[in-house]
């Protein structure tokens, strides 16, 4: 009996400590004074540091084992892709959490809960990496996302963050009915929601005489596209990310694509795999269509924040073709969410820097002349969107690199070929940026506020960002080790 | 008389379409967020009707973990709608249109 208990807390030992430390944070909040409330984020850092601490040990226990550990009758495992996830997400936790305490004294938001919430999140993310059930992988998915509807209307009473909250819940909860409705085909055609059960089921062995089956498949995936903005379900993501509280759309960026992606990689190759050739030609369409209406979409935006979130949804077609080649395709999208979280985490650091009380630097044209006033950011804000456009010797030109090479290694040269084509188009929009940085006269003198923090999370990343572009085979070598 | 499976299955999937409906043509936020609510419940009846017609007790296991959850959404969401009610005066989903681009 211990023993069992053991194992099963062991397994979700990194979602307890960061639950754990979310209630403290909303218990010891009722005593703090509003300018006291900053240390709550300094709280929240070490909880995300804790656990980061326990992954990490929970990886170097679990690297050599044959057969992973799982816990609770096998609903949850514990191998190295989950724990490398969770690596992930703690980090983007952590870096979240610095970038939000000046901004959220800066508009008097700064209360407990936003602390807690990110916590509480990040706890279902965690979940969700370990995920081997059907019911593991929809409580991981609404933990993640309930604390996000209430965080993207965090700046309430302002009616852009309130709209975003509500376009975000009910959009939200709407796929959450889809992907419900396609794990209850999917258990009536099976009579199993363990993923282990579901890939030895007879449907899955032959998908195409079962029509309950296919269309479980089909609406899961709709479900899970609205988590990850794959179109044509990711019309949300431009409102959201513009309307919610800055620190909350650089969280989401780079955690919920990662939670969605780590949640699709388990569904299809731990529950679905051997119905791959049911989805995967439609995956491959839909990647393709993605990244190319993410891109387009991103052309057209004057704000930078929308541009940013069409850019994510461009990014999460890329993202597919390391899901669908699997294998060496999963390093591919851990190496390539890494890159990008910190990319992305740095260039919301710099929008939350080029901002006062009440201007922000939202629009393309506040961008005009920032070198002058301001070349280290305007440097910063430059380096982190060559990434995303993938410049060598950037981050992000590796990332890509890995995960194209993963897709032609998997024989899908075709999507490969529309994602180069697509970033080629992608270099347009962020190079308007730059131009607009270092080449056009400014118009007025930019808001800037400086914050130590911040300062830290874009050191962080831009070291992150260069180090990575520099010395790429560091971080796979530790990876595949 | 015992009703067949199948007609609870085509019961479930008619309340999950009437749902989807709802929530692509009302345009207040409470009955949009209702429609969300069928569309769950549609669900729950689905998974109670297999679980019995499979003999298997995940399905209504599975229920519990729904019911929860929608219990949890229903009180963020409520809250969310009264918010966005005092600030605008109105549930309409159409009269938020602050971002758009």
């Amino acid at each position: 009996m211990e023993r069992f208990l053991a194992q099963n807390w062991t397994v979700i030992q990194p979602a307890l400590f960061l639950v754990f430390t979310g209630l403290i944070v909303l218990l010891v909040d009722l005593w703090l004074k509003e300018e006291e409330r900053e240390w709550l984020a300094y709280f929240s850092l070490v909880g995300f540091g804790g656990a980061g601490v326990i992954v990490v040990r929970q990886w170097l226990a679990v690297r050599g084992l044959e057969t992973p550990i799982t816990g609770f009758g096998g609903m949850m495992v514990l191998d190295t892709l989950g724990l490398l996830f969770q690596m992930l997400f703690f980090l983007v936790g952590f870096l979240a959490v610095l970038l939000a305490p000046g901004y959220l004294t800066r508009r008097r938001l700064q209360r407990g809960e936003f602390y807690a919430l990110l916590l509480f999140s990040t706890a279902g993310m965690s979940l969700l990496a370990g995920a081997q059930d059907l019911i593991m992988l929809f409580l991981g998915i609404e933990v993640l996302s309930i604390p996000l509807y209430i965080l993207a209307g965090f700046a309430r009473p302002r009616l852009d963050s309130e709209e975003a909250s509500l376009k975000y819940f009910l959009l939200g909860a709407f796929a959450t009915g889809f992907l419900l409705y396609g794990t209850a085909l999917l258990y009536g055609a099976t009579g199993t929601t363990a993923f282990e059960a579901l890939r030895a089921s007879e449907a899955a062995a032959a998908p195409r005489e079962n029509v309950m089956f296919m269309a479980g498949i089909a609406l899961l995936l709709v479900g899970l596209g609205f988590k990850i903005s794959m179109a044509p379900f990711h019309q949300w993501t431009p409102d959201v990310y513009e309307g919610a509280p800055t620190p909350v759309t650089a969280f989401m960026v780079a955690a919920t694509k990662a939670g969605g992606m780590v949640a699709l990689i388990r569904l299809l190759y731990w529950g679905l795999g051997p119905a791959d050739d049911v989805w995967r030609p439609l995956l491959g369409v839909l990647a393709a269509v993605t990244m190319t209406w993410g891109n387009v979409g991103a052309l057209l935006q004057r704000n930078v924040k929308r541009m940013l979130a069409y850019s994510s949804i461009a990014h999460a077609g890329y993202l597919l073709i390391g899901v669908l080649s699997g294998g060496v395709g999963f390093v591919a999208v851990l190496v390539y969410l890494l890159i990008y979280a910190l990319t992305n985490l740095g260039a919301f650091g710099v929008i939350l820097l080029l901002e006062d009380g009440e201007r922000e630097a939202l629009d393309i044209e506040s961008y005009r002349g920032l070198a002058r006033f301001h070349p280290g950011a305007a440097l910063l804000m430059s380096v982190f969107l060559l990434s995303l456009a993938g410049f060598p010797p950037t981050a992000g030109f590796f990332g890509k690199f890995l995960l194209f090479t993963a897709g032609i290694s998997a024989g899908l040269t075709w999507l490969v070929v529309v994602a180069v084509l697509n970033s080629v188009l992608s270099v347009f929009y962020y190079a308007r940026v730059i131009v607009k940085m270092y080449m056009q006269e400014p118009v007025e003198t930019p808001a800037f506020s400086r914050s130590w923090l911040v300062a830290g999370a874009l050191a962080v990343a831009a070291v992150g960002v260069v180090l990575l572009g520099l010395y790429p085979t560091v971080v796979v070598r530790l990876i595949t080790a | 008389m015992i009703v067949p499976v199948s007609y609870y299955l085509v019961l479930g999937a008619i309340l999950f379409s009437i749902g989807v409906t709802g929530v692509l043509l009302r345009r207040n936020a409470i009955m949009v967020f209702m429609s969300i609510e069928l569309m769950l419940n549609a669900v729950n009846l689905s998974f109670v009707a297999m679980s019995r017609a499979l003999d298997s007790l995940d399905g209504q296991v599975f229920v519990f973990f729904v019911m929860t959850v929608a219990a949890a959404e229903v009180a963020v969401g409520l809250a969310l709608i009264v918010a966005i009610f005092r600030s605008l005066g109105s549930a309409d989903v159409d009269d938020a249109h602050v971002l758009k681009g």
